[in-house]
């Protein structure tokens, strides 16, 4: 794949008090590619992603979208981060808001749709991920996996560049994982940009264009998912690889 | 009997005008009690050094001081320095000043209890941290808060009887001139008091009626 570079990072640093939890990120992202980041906990790998749309603010370090650069942006913020979609691990739903009207909102207070139009958006929006009967539904009616589809399709109604997602099934019971990923693999099919931390193998291992493998606040090493996966040239990154393929089964098993 | 004769024809007509100064009274001060006690806590939550300072010394200068002292203050003080109000007004303006202190506390806590993840995915859709705040956080923090509110709204009723000392004639001060004339103590505020009853059970059954009208439906508190 060699297509255009629609987000490209540069060497992001990041530190809580004396701990650096990001130590020089950098990487590129081309239009329609996903990336996976895996990683053992506490690497930075939600601070990366948090670092993109300045949720976190780096301390050093840039990011581009379109050549535009989202750090240092000031007010412009706000208008890019509707293009950098983002889902989280406790899904973050609005609590007072139907489904719809989850998707809904940022349609109208931020791209200032008029009800009607924000509405039907949020419906198409809601069939893509199959929830068009649970629309007029509250968050605390839904099941771990429809509410992670909701904030899907919430992010996805602001016509996204690229999505983010930061453990999006790691919430879940394991019978649920199947119909959030699912939704996102038909997403990476459809050409979508995503970046994806997950320990999912399966999920990486069918549709990453690219596996990162973070440690200590850096990317230690990366590659194509059977180059990484088969070949990796770390002891560190074999270890990992075992120790997930101990805690959720035989990763190649899963492909 | 006699008794039955005075309450109707002499206590009722002149309790009925001021029971409906006090619901006016009333009226007027709900809505901004409720708008002041929101942006007092949302400064002191979200507002930056300054503002949340100047939120939080309200609230202690208000909770700290007594009401009455707030009304001789804005009725009778300010006049010295060139503002002066209607009894009426003045009463409104103090009621909402101290109301919105107490509501501005339990708005605090219900805010302060709004998981940040909702703040953050809304300022991930591009929401500013304003329009975040007022679409999304607020609204939940209100639901939460209102049993607390309902309560100053219970309390509001009942002090809304020293406007009365700012010669704004409502429900109190109308038994009162009633009862010194005709040296009627006793009845007239037996009577008076079962009026404020009766206020207070209807605002209770509004208030408790809006709270089940606007629960979030599968979520448990
Ligand atoms: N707001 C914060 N304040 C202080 N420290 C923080 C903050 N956010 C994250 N950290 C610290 O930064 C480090 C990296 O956290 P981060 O959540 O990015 O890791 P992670 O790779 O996503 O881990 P996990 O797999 O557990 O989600 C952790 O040590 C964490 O304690
Ligand atoms: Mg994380």
């Amino acid at each position: 794949m060699a297509g255009e570079i629609i987000l490209k990072v540069r060497d992001i640093h990041k530190s809580y008090g004396s701990t650096e939890v990001l130590r020089g990120i950098s990487f590129d992202v081309q239009k329609g590619e996903t990336k996976v980041f895996i990683g053992s906990s506490g690497t930075g790998k939600s601070t990366l992603l948090r670092c993109i749309n300045q949720l976190t603010v780096p301390d050093r370090g840039q990011v581009w979208l379109h050549g535009e650069e989202v750090t240092h942006s000031g007010k412009e913020i706000n208008r890019l981060r509707q293009k950098i979609g983002m889902v989280f691990q406790n899904f973050n739903l609005f609590d007072h808001l139907t489904a719809r009207k989850n998707v809904e909102v940022a349609l109208i207070k931020v791209r200032k749709m008029n009800r009607k139009e924000a509405g039907d958006k949020a419906m198409e929006e809601l069939v893509r991920v199959g929830l068009e009967d649970k629309a007029d539904l509250y968050p605390a009616e839904l099941s771990g996996g429809q509410a992670q589809r909701v904030s899907i399709a919430r992010a996805l109604a602001m016509d996204p560049d690229v999505m983010l997602f930061d453990e999006p099934t790691s919430a879940l019971d394991p019978e649920l994982t199947g119909e959030v990923l699912q939704v996102m693999k038909d997403l990476a099919q459809n050409g979508m940009t995503m970046l994806v931390v997950t320990h999912e193998m399966g999920f990486a291992c069918s549709v990453a264009n690219e596996i990162i493998f973070m440690e200590k606040g850096e990317i230690l090493e990366s590659g194509s998912p059977s180059e990484l996966i088969c070949n990796p040239r770390y002891d560190r990154t074999k270890q990992f690889l075992n120790k997930l393929g101990e805690l959720y089964g035989d990763i190649g098993r899963q492909r | 009997m006699k008794d039955l004769l005075f309450i109707r024809e002499v206590l009722i007509p002149p309790l009925l005008e001021g029971l409906a100064v006090t619901i006016k009274l009333i009226f007027f001060s709900i809505p901004f009690g409720l708008l002041a006690g929101m942006i007092i806590a949302t400064g002191r939550v979200y507002g930056n050094r300054m503002i949340s300072f100047l939120c939080r010394a309200y609230v202690i200068v208000f909770k700290g001081t007594p009401l009455l002292m707030l009304l001789f203050l804005i009725y009778f003080g300010l006049p010295s320095l060139g503002i002066s109000f209607q009894p009426f007004t003045a009463a409104v303006i103090g009621f909402v000043i101290c109301n919105g202190a107490y509501n501005s506390e339990y708005i605090r806590g219900a805010l302060l209890s709004v998981r940040t993840g909702q703040l953050m995915a809304a300022e991930a859709l591009g929401m500013t941290r304003g329009q975040a705040v007022i679409n999304i956080i607020l609204p939940q923090a209100m639901r939460r808060a209102l049993p607390g509110i309902s309560n100053e709204i219970i309390y509001l009723i009942k002090y809304s009887s020293l406007a009365y000392m700012l010669t704004c004639i409502e429900l109190t001060g109308a038994g009162k001139i009633v009862a010194s004339r005709y040296f009627k103590f006793t009845l007239v505020f037996l009577v008076v008091g079962v009026f404020y009853l009766c206020l207070v059970t209807i605002a209770g059954r509004i208030l408790g009626f809006l709270e089940k009208k606007l629960q979030i439906p599968g979520l448990i508190k």
